[in-house]
């Protein structure tokens, strides 16, 4: 047998499902330049129709046929040498929508493999995000704001290509950047891509991850029943009522909490979550009534506390909410744990209020989806203007990358 | 007609069609939702349970849909609910239901369904052919078919007490000839209620009531991690049903002191017979005619007639047909390109019959398409094939019988 080779793309379902599709594509592209044979497929139990649900693509790239077929006899790999994750956020852990459980994101790499994130965090940041994993891996990030656009349109700022020259930095045996290049020149005729895959290649490093560290819990899992054990006719039980819960400061019992699936807690599909102010809170029940997915607990005391196992981060509460800077809705990077709000704010309210301010003060990206004709245009040029996403820190290279890459293209860099 | 079922009690005789038996068994099920659009010839079936409604015999939601499927959908939905319900249809329409016919052993409904078997357009064509029926097959529908009234009318008791049983909770469709069946009237035994109630205790839905009191969701989508698992259920249910069969009609002869003997097929003078002939419905009748002829020409030939198509009786079939020197099977069904270009029941006798010890020559014979008479000069023809394959010369797999050539 010769040489497999897998790799994995988790990305978010509409926003980045043609990117994930090119890169999976460009990685088969590039392989076969370089002698390989590969192929790109996206998981077909997926949902990627469906907003912000992980969803995953994989190549398989072998020196031969048969090792191919070896690969290719599996429904998806069982481990992969480079898992890419396209949004940062998805480091928290992936629950597809047929993937009962929360698969921490470094679960398929193999001893030693890498982990490819496209963020503008530091790499320390990614690495508590992510579950530990017994075994030591590398963590190599591409500089960048999570690439999201729309099913039907394509947000090209070259994320793709710069995952392919980073590929070829942490695993040349994969294929060359000059495979790269000349697969980027056959696919897209670009030669800003290629200039843009090359410079991701000269910048990538890597940092090993060690078992030690990363989030210690232990993911929650889920046990298939055997065929006898299920309920006959395709019926399954209804999630039971919910009940009401005591108050942290008063010890009052009170309000309603929804019991929720204990298997599918869907809460991965999340980028952002609100961060409610609950001293402005004027308790008029928008947001509990029009969260799609029923997140809000109803407290004791009448308020109502998005409750982080249920909320999908779709940010309908924030936009229904009638008080001015009540509900914000804050990128899911910044957060640690999936902890009530509410209780945090009832046992001391001045730590709350800190922690509120400190929180809201992170401007999210909210470029999900697409929505008019000349938006990537648009932001692009904003991004540019505004020195790109100061508050992260690390905006440097990412405007270097669109201001250079077109100021070269206007200087005849490309000849 | 106003009172018929009722005078019919009194004198437990009446002269009624297949479909109208069907119709009196609904009453005497006490069936609760039955859903009707009409098509020839089920709608004798629906025209009928009518009258029984409007003249206040019959005590049911009797909705006439906008369309089979809608009408296969709604006794669907009001099995889940707990409702004992009845439907039916013919030819295309039982086709047009088709979708809905797909779920409903999905979901483990127990409907019964009468199909009044009709050729399938085009071109448009009342005369029986069993191909409508038969395209459920794979789908975890229990079929049968009958072969006169008073079959008809008992075998849709039967089947309400083997649906619902519990260990079964598949759909059964009831086979009913076109015309020969369905529109000619014979006196037909009427059970008395009391007996009936005695035999078919009321349906009883269990967990999976679709009910506030026991909140479930039915039908979620789901992905290759799950769905194999449900097959096997309704794999396991099936398998379960050819042991309730039997217990049933046990039941009902120990109710009604009528039997039917073996409850998965008839068999007329087999027990000397040199070849067999197979079939199912109401081609019983001319071959029984032909059988007779030919014995006083010495010819020894038998006639089995397949009640269950699904389950299907696949080793006890073939214990009994390899006694014979060769086995001939009628088909009033057609499946174009399937193995020897012969009809479904062929394929699924030759199926049967491989691993079993005694493998006699199997022909296939595509017969009385679109309603075409079996004559018995064609079973006569069908059978000399037979003795002479069973000498030892060959004859073709399959042949088409009754045809102009």
């Amino acid at each position: 047998m010769g040489q497999l080779y897998a790799v994995e793309i988790v990305y978010r379902g509409i926003f980045q499902k043609n990117l994930a599709k090119n890169i999976s594509r460009g990685i088969a592209l590039a392989a076969k330049n370089d002698g390989k044979l590969g192929i790109s497929f996206g998981r077909y139990g997926d949902s990627p129709e469906r907003n912000g649900i992980p969803a995953k693509n994989f190549a398989i790239i072998a020196t031969d046929e048969e090792t191919l077929q070896e690969g290719m006899a599996k429904y998806e790999p069982k481990e992969v040498d480079i898992t890419i994750s396209v949004d940062d956020t998805l480091a928290k852990g992936v629950e597809s929508w047929a993937w009962y459980g929360l698969q921490p994101i470094n679960r398929l790499l193999k001893p030693g493999g890498t982990l490819i994130v496209t963020s503008m965090l530091e790499p320390e940041h990614i690495v508590e995000m992510a579950h530990r994993k017994e075994t030591p891996y590398k963590l190599a990030i591409v500089k960048a704001i999570p690439s999201f656009s729309g099913l039907w349109v394509y947000k090209d700022d070259h994320t793709e290509v710069r995952i392919l020259g980073a590929i070829a930095r942490v695993l040349p045996d994969l294929f060359t950047i000059e495979s790269v290049e000349q697969a980027i020149m056959e696919e897209w005729n670009d030669p800003l891509k290629a200039i843009s895959a090359r410079k991701s290649y000269d910048r990538t490093t890597t940092r090993t991850v060690q078992p030690t560290e990363g989030n210690p819990e232990k993911p929650y899992e889920f046990t298939f029943p055997k065929w006898w054990e299920m309920r006959e006719g395709v019926a399954i039980p209804s999630i039971p009522m919910g009940a009401g819960f005591g108050d942290p400061a008063t010890g009052a019992v009170g309000g309603y909490r929804p019991d929720r699936n204990p298997t599918f807690k869907k809460f991965s599909t999340r980028t952002m979550r609100p961060v409610v102010d609950f001293d402005t809170c004027v308790k008029c029940t928008l947001c509990w009534l029009q969260c799609p997915d029923s997140c809000f607990d109803v407290t004791p005391d009448g308020f109502y506390d998005a409750n982080m196992d249920a909320c999908c981060g779709c940010g309908v509460c924030e936009a229904v909410c009638p008080v001015t800077n009540c509900i914000t809705m804050v990128n899911e990077s910044e957060f640690a744990n999936n902890a009530s709000q509410w209780e945090m704010w009832k046992k001391d309210k001045a730590v709350y209020k800190t922690w509120l301010q400190q929180k809201i003060a992170v401007v999210p990206e909210r470029s999900h989806g697409f929505r008019f004709r000349g938006q990537y245009e648009e932001q692009v040029a904003t991004l540019v203007a505004e020195g790109l996403a100061g508050a992260a820190g690390g905006g440097e290279e990412i405007t270097e990358k669109i201001v250079s890459d077109a100021g070269e293209a206007s200087a005849g860099g490309v000849e | 007609m106003a009172k018929v079922v009722e005078q019919a009690q009194k004198e437990k005789e009446a002269l009624i069609s297949g479909s109208e038996a069907i119709a009196v068994a609904c009453k005497l099920a006490d069936v609760d939702v039955i859903t009707a659009y009409p098509i020839r010839p089920y709608d004798t079936v629906m025209q009928y349970v009518a009258k029984l409604v409007a003249n206040g015999e019959l005590d049911c939601e009797y909705i006439v849909a906008e369309s089979e499927h809608s009408q296969f959908e709604i006794v669907k939905h009001a099995s889940a609910a707990g409702a004992r319900v009845f439907c039916g249809s013919s030819g295309v329409g039982w086709m047009y239901a088709f979708e809905a016919l797909t779920v409903t052993p999905a979901l483990r409904i127990p409907m019964v369904a009468m199909v009044g078997n009709r050729a399938l357009d085009d071109p448009g064509a009342f005369g029986v052919e069993h191909n409508d029926a038969l395209a459920v097959r794979d789908l975890g529908w229990q079929l049968v078919w009958v072969d006169t009234a008073q079959e008809a009318l008992d075998t849709a008791l039967i089947a309400y007490r083997v649906a619902e049983d519990r260990r079964v909770f598949l759909p059964c469709a009831i086979g009913c000839d076109g015309a020969f069946l369905t529109h000619s009237q014979t006196m037909v035994k009427i059970p008395s209620q009391e007996a009936v109630n005695e035999f078919l205790p009321p349906y009883n839905r269990g967990d999976l009531l679709l009910h506030p009191d026991n909140p479930i969701t039915i039908a979620p989508q789901v992905n290759e991690d799950w769905l194999m698992e449900l097959r096997k259920q309704n794999d396991e249910a099936m398998k379960r049903a050819q042991k309730v069969i039997p217990e049933v009609y046990a039941d009902f002869a120990r109710t009604f002191g009528r039997s039917y003997g073996n409850p998965f097929f008839e068999e007329y003078q087999t027990e000397d017979a040199d070849v067999v002939l197979i079939g199912m419905g109401t081609m019983s009748i001319p071959v029984k005619v032909a059988i007779r002829q030919m014995r006083k020409e010495g010819k020894k030939v038998g006639f089995v007639r397949l009640r269950w198509f699904r389950p299907f009786p696949a080793d006890e079939l073939a214990a009994v047909l390899g006694r014979f020197a060769a086995v001939g099977v009628i088909d009033r069904d057609y499946s174009f390109g399937s193995p020897h270009f012969s009809g479904v029941l062929a394929t699924e006798v030759r199926a049967a019959m491989y691993p079993a010890a005694s493998r006699p020559p199997v022909l296939g014979f595509i017969c009385g398409l679109g309603g075409r008479e079996v004559t018995v000069p064609d079973v006569k023809r069908m059978s000399d094939m037979l003795l002479t394959a069973a000498s030892g010369v060959p004859e073709p797999q399959t042949t088409w019988i009754g045809v102009r050539e």
